[in-house]
């Protein structure tokens, strides 16, 4: 009997600790986040008259930012993505690294870029593990919903690839029920593709270049996917081609959470003086020498 | 709080309901059972024959053991060696890019490729688990029925391997567990299992927590349910134990 009630006790002690360990835990992660907001945005009042003294080229929004790791932009990429991103040794390189590295020098932070699969910047995005995710991401209502975008930074079209000679030679031979598409997981691509054409003839894989790998080895008869990446990729590769029609063109933003409205502000006001100073076409021109 | 709820409601609206997303589950789930069912069934077919030939080798007097015996034995070991030794998603990559390259990217080829990856893979772990159970049976019993007039084959059959498969029938269902979850892998060659379900809905409504906590409950219900028939096979078993 003694046994018994000792047990019950610890039974319940036991899930109580838990309990409370959850709540409390989170409760003072969140309140410890709001009063370093706080903190920190009565600092940077302070401190701000004396940046603008110092370096006025300096943006003002610079200090009212927080960002996960102080004084760094964290942005979350997938490096399989050329030209936008793309390993250039250890380094990832690429369109949005440029963009980024002008944003954060911009807001006086140093960019601090991750590599991680494309489905998976969005989560990180949204528990704060980094900033921003740039990846050529699309802007879809669906997605609005859940994270912030800035206002578009580059333009996307999504091309078809197909192998030389193929039977496919424009976006209306897709409908042939026989066709198998490729795509990569997550992109505009995958899902219009799958809104138009159905779930069971799209096949996505993890990256682009498995898509490919795939489109040459005749297991999917096309790949539809960005189209500065398909021209790196049918340039790589011999015997693929891009079809001339394209399939949809989209605007390219970037990713902010919803709790960080300031952020958010910040990068679209630097977004803007980037655009007009010429910055960002620039860069694009850099990258994007064809056509 | 309010937020949270509200939040909760759009994450559950658009993980289940928005655009028919539920059937992502749904067909999901159905694919995800018929890999790791039919895979533990090649695995299984596969681990007792490697279980047999290993332990006929290993329970015979070293200058006893035939050339043809020491052969297949060897054949086992590479078997084993190789497909423990390397990690269960590179075998898949190289079933469908490299041996079965010519094949298109249809569900029923993926779903006929995960099938064989999976139970060749886990067919030299159950050989392990039916072999262990092999060799705990009493050299006696064999002897037993050796000295009655059965034959080998005969009294593996009857006696040797229902005592042994009576033993192992915990670690196989731990075999079975581990591989249900292990098909999760399937995603790298586009099959769309229930993992892949949960990473579509995600890209098309950047809905970040719903699908993932939707899916672990789901691999649970799936875990415990193949446990709970377990265990009904486990007591029908224990019967004549117990008299």
């Amino acid at each position: 009997m003694k046994k018994k009630i000792v047990s019950a006790v610890l039974c319940v002690s036991m899930a109580a600790a838990l309990l409370a360990g959850c709540g409390s835990s989170s409760s003072t992660s969140a309140d410890t986040t709001e009063e370093t907001t706080e903190e920190e945005t009565e600092e940077a009042a302070g401190e701000e008259t004396e940046a603008v003294e110092e370096a006025s080229e300096e943006s003002a929004e610079a200090a009212e930012v927080t960002t996960v790791t102080e004084g760094v932009l964290t942005m979350g990429t997938n490096a399989a993505f050329p030209p936008y991103e793309y390993y250039d040794g250890d380094v990832v390189v690429g369109i949005d690294a440029e963009i980024a590295e002008a944003l954060a020098e911009k807001l006086g932070l140093t960019l601090e870029i991750v590599d991680m699969d494309f489905s998976s910047i969005i989560t990180s995005v949204q528990s704060g593990k980094i900033d921003v995710g740039i990846a050529g991401m699309t802007v879809t209502e669906d997605r609005l919903e859940n994270v912030n975008f800035t206002d578009s930074y580059a333009t996307g079209v999504q091309v078809i690839i197909v192998p030389e000679g193929s039977e496919i030679t424009s976006v209306d031979d897709l409908s042939n029920e026989d066709l198998l598409i490729g795509v990569q997981e997550g992109t505009t691509g995958h899902i219009y593709c799958s809104d138009d054409y159905g779930e069971d003839r799209v096949i996505a894989y993890t990256n682009g270049a498995t898509a490919v790998q795939a489109l040459l080895q005749g297991k999917v008869d096309c790949v539809v996917i960005d189209q500065q990446p398909a021209l790196s990729f049918v340039e790589a590769n011999e015997g693929l081609a891009i079809l001339d029609t394209e399939y949809v063109i989209e605007e390219y933003a970037i990713a902010v959470s919803k709790d960080n409205e300031a952020l958010l502000d910040a990068l679209n006001a630097a977004l803007a003086e980037l655009t007009a100073d010429g910055t960002v076409q620039s860069i694009l021109d850099t990258y994007i020498t064809a056509e | 709080m309010e937020k949270l709820i509200s939040g909760l409601k759009l994450g559950l609206y658009q993980t289940f309901i928005l655009d028919n997303n539920y059937q992502y589950f749904i067909r999901g789930i159905g694919i995800t059972l018929l890999v790791t069912v039919c895979a533990l069934i090649l695995g299984l077919v596969i681990g007792v024959i490697i279980a047999i030939i290993r332990s006929a080798h290993d329970q015979q007097p070293v200058n006893k053991r035939g050339p043809v015996l020491k052969f297949l034995n060897g054949v086992c070991k590479v078997y084993l060696t190789v497909i423990r030794g390397t990690p269960t998603m590179v075998q898949l990559l190289i079933m469908w890019f490299v041996i079965w390259a010519s094949a298109r990217a249809t569900d029923s080829n993926m779903i006929r490729c995960a099938i064989l990856t999976f139970g060749i893979n886990s067919g030299a772990y159950i050989a392990e688990i039916v072999r262990s159970g092999i060799m705990s049976i009493d050299a006696g019993q064999m002897e037993a029925g050796r000295s009655l007039g059965m034959s080998y084959a005969d009294t593996m059959r009857f006696i040797i391997i229902p005592q042994a498969f009576k033993n192992v029938l915990p670690a196989l269902g731990n075999e079975m567990i581990t591989l249900l979850k292990e098909t999760s892998i399937v995603t790298v060659i586009g099959l769309k299992d229930l993992t892949k379900g949960a990473m579509i809905i995600q890209s098309k409504t950047y809905q970040a927590f719903v699908p993932f906590f939707a899916i672990a409950a789901i691999y649970l219900v799936m875990v415990m349910f193949l446990t709970w028939l377990l265990g009904k096979l486990e007591g029908r078993l224990r019967q004549s134990d117990i008299r």
